[in-house]
């Protein structure tokens, strides 16, 4: 029998996650190799409106509708039931989803309840002489590692946001298989309160042409007057590192990243920022990309489009000069 | 409230890794270790709660003997003792194992909650909190920048990050795992006196085969290869004095890329 490849969708306010379907991309992608089937898996409340939306865009064999009340908005508890015993009955080969918050919140519980394998903030999967093997990033995304489950436990992998494109997912329509999920017996811990919103504030850096993005790398407060008078004379947006916001140096709404802005600039110039996958996910579409660090092993210099290895507090007043020149 | 806060080591930050020969792990001579940098904003919590709740904080640890140095700051930054269990070849080398040994050295403390980091910085799994709490029963949250706990009514709430700048509070019943995010809040220093009094406080050591755990039957993760990033798809490097990389930095932006 072929192998049956799950894929959870996530979804949120009538809309499909795109870490979904980048996930769902990968496992067409693997069951293509391996000749397997990919089944897309949906939890929701009883409405059927996200439920079509999904079967209507996703090409799988079928799309696992696991249906109950308590699915209408995310709970651990009910999500991990629900999922295990989805798991427990078809016995998938691989379950995948993608790396979002909600997923790492809910895959390693699911992982226990199920006791398998769980390979996280995976950015793809190849073979090697012992068989399948997922590749992620480790050491601060300095180096990559080929992971290896052990055989005989269920395996779940979670994928990375953007490690898979989304255009590579074939569309289609699954039919639609409904099932209630039982959830009698599993009781209501957790409960969400109010939910906090991204305010939006006086800057707006997805329409930014030119954005300096600065990280810890620029060491104290003071030195960013150096970095602001480089953006000015570029005509450009300040955005930060986290860890630069954690600080206080700069406002959250220049955060750029997984827990921040999405931005897409022609032009990004990364000062002092190592490149984590949490900070890439954020700025990965620019067109070019300029990065100095004095570390010629930081991983902004794998995405990056020039890199300078060197310290910036020579680099920036040196280019500051050059375009004032100019 | 009777607090456990999860403390693992890591190579620091500025490490320069180099892979050993087996491609399976990185060089450890001469490493530098550090606390975890979210595993040091958990602690900060879970000190804070002590301040504002009394009772006290215990780290667990489960490493090599080296790791006392990590465990000694976390004594003097104010926790009140400490459980090591000891793992000299680093047998406990995946998520799935770190839970389950540690839950097993759990099993008969007393404790209203538990913290750990959100993730690692030499795995970044982000896994291990969350599976302790599934084996030991417990609710759990994620990715938590702030707690409110309310431990007359048995009750923490939670502050947890999403995506996009939005963040939600959540609230579940003591005991609870919670696992927490780095930049949560300031970090304090060890003052010299309480570096003087953490060499004091006890440092329980469980040997690992003590705790009578199963590695080898348990789903576990193995690291095939480990190796840099192939070259391809890479920056291009531009090189020369500081003048003459800008001035080539500056020309590649106009007639290359046509971005300034
Ligand atoms: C759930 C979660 C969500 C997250 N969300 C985000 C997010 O939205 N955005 C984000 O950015 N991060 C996010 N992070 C944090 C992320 O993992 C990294 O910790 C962070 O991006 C690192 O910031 P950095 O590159 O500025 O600092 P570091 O990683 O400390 O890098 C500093 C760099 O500066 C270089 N440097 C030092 N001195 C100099 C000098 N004189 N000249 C040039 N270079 C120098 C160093 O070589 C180093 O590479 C998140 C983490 C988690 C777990």
């Amino acid at each position: 029998m072929a192998e049956k490849i799950y894929v959870l969708i996530d979804h949120g306010q009538g809309e499909v996650r795109n870490g979904s379907l980048e996930a769902l991309a990968w496992g067409q992608k693997m069951a293509a190799e391996r000749g397997g089937e990919v089944h897309a898996v949906m939890l929701s409340g009883p409405d059927q409106e996200a439920a079509r939306q999904v079967a209507d865009s996703a090409q799988a064999s079928s799309l696992l509708w696991l249906r109950h009340e308590r699915l209408a908005d995310y709970d651990p508890d009910a999500y991990a039931a629900a999922l295990k015993d989805l798991v427990r009955a078809d016995k998938p080969g691989l379950l995948l989803m993608a790396h979002i918050y909600q997923n790492i919140d809910l895959a390693p519980k699911l992982a226990v309840a199920v006791e398998g394998c769980l390979i996280t903030d995976c950015i793809g999967h190849k073979r090697d002489d012992g068989g399948l093997v997922f590749v992620r990033q480790m050491f601060r995304n300095k180096l990559n590692a080929d992971i290896r489950p052990s055989s005989g436990h269920p395996c779940i992998a979670t994928l990375q946001a953007g490690a898979v494109s989304r255009d590579e997912l074939q569309a289609g329509q699954s039919p639609l298989q409904e099932r209630q999920a039982d959830l009698d017996q599993v009781p209501q811990r957790r409960v969400s309160l109010e939910k906090i919103g991204a305010g939006k504030g006086q800057v707006d850096l997805t329409k930014a042409d030119v954005i300096v993005g600065v990280g810890r790398g620029v060491k104290k407060e003071e030195n960013l007057a150096m970095v602001r008078e480089l953006a000015e004379v570029l005509g450009a947006e300040i955005g930060a590192s986290r860890p630069v916001v954690d600080n206080d140096w700069m406002e959250r709404e220049r955060q750029i990243g997984s827990s921040g802005q999405n931005v897409s600039p022609k032009l990004y110039i990364a000062l002092g920022i190592s490149g984590a996958i949490q900070h890439i996910v954020g700025m990965k579409g620019s067109n070019t990309i300029v990065a100095v660090n004095t570390d010629p092993n930081a991983p902004i210099f794998n995405i990056a489009t020039y890199g300078i290895v060197g310290d910036l507090f020579e680099i920036v007043p040196a280019l500051i000069e050059k375009l004032r020149a100019d | 409230m009777k607090i456990i806060s999860c403390l693992k080591e890591v190579p620091a930050r500025d490490t320069r890794y180099q892979v050993d020969s087996g491609q399976h792990w990185i060089e450890e001579g001469g490493l530098t270790l550090e606390i975890n940098e979210c595993d040091e904003y958990a602690l900060e919590e879970a000190l804070k709660l002590q301040e504002a709740h009394g009772g006290e904080v215990s780290i667990l640890t489960v490493g090599g003997a080296r790791s006392e140095k990590s465990i000694r700051k976390g004594l003097a930054m104010g926790a009140k003792q400490a459980i090591l269990v000891e793992d000299e070849e680093r047998r406990v080398n995946h998520p799935y194992a770190a839970a389950k040994v540690m839950a097993q050295a759990l099993q008969d403390e007393e404790f209203d909650l538990v913290l750990a980091g959100t993730q690692s910085d030499d795995y970044s799994y982000a896994q291990t909190g969350v599976m302790l709490a599934e084996m030991l029963g417990l609710p759990h949250a994620t990715i938590v920048m702030e707690i409110e706990a309310k431990p007359d009514e048995k009750k923490i709430k939670a502050l947890r990050e999403m995506e996009s700048g939005w963040f939600q509070w959540v609230e579940m019943p003591l005991p609870a795992v919670l696992t927490i995010q780095a930049g949560s809040s300031q970090v304090r220093y060890p003052s010299l006196p309480n570096i003087m009094k953490a060499k004091r406080k006890e440092i329980r050591r469980i040997p690992l085969d003590d705790l009578g755990v199963d590695l080898e039957s348990m789903p576990r993760l193995e690291i095939s290869r480990l190796y840099f990033e192939e070259a391809e798809g890479k920056a291009e490097i531009l090189e020369g004095d500081t003048r003459s990389v800008v001035d080539l930095l500056v020309e590649k932006l106009r007639k290359e890329a046509r971005v300034l």
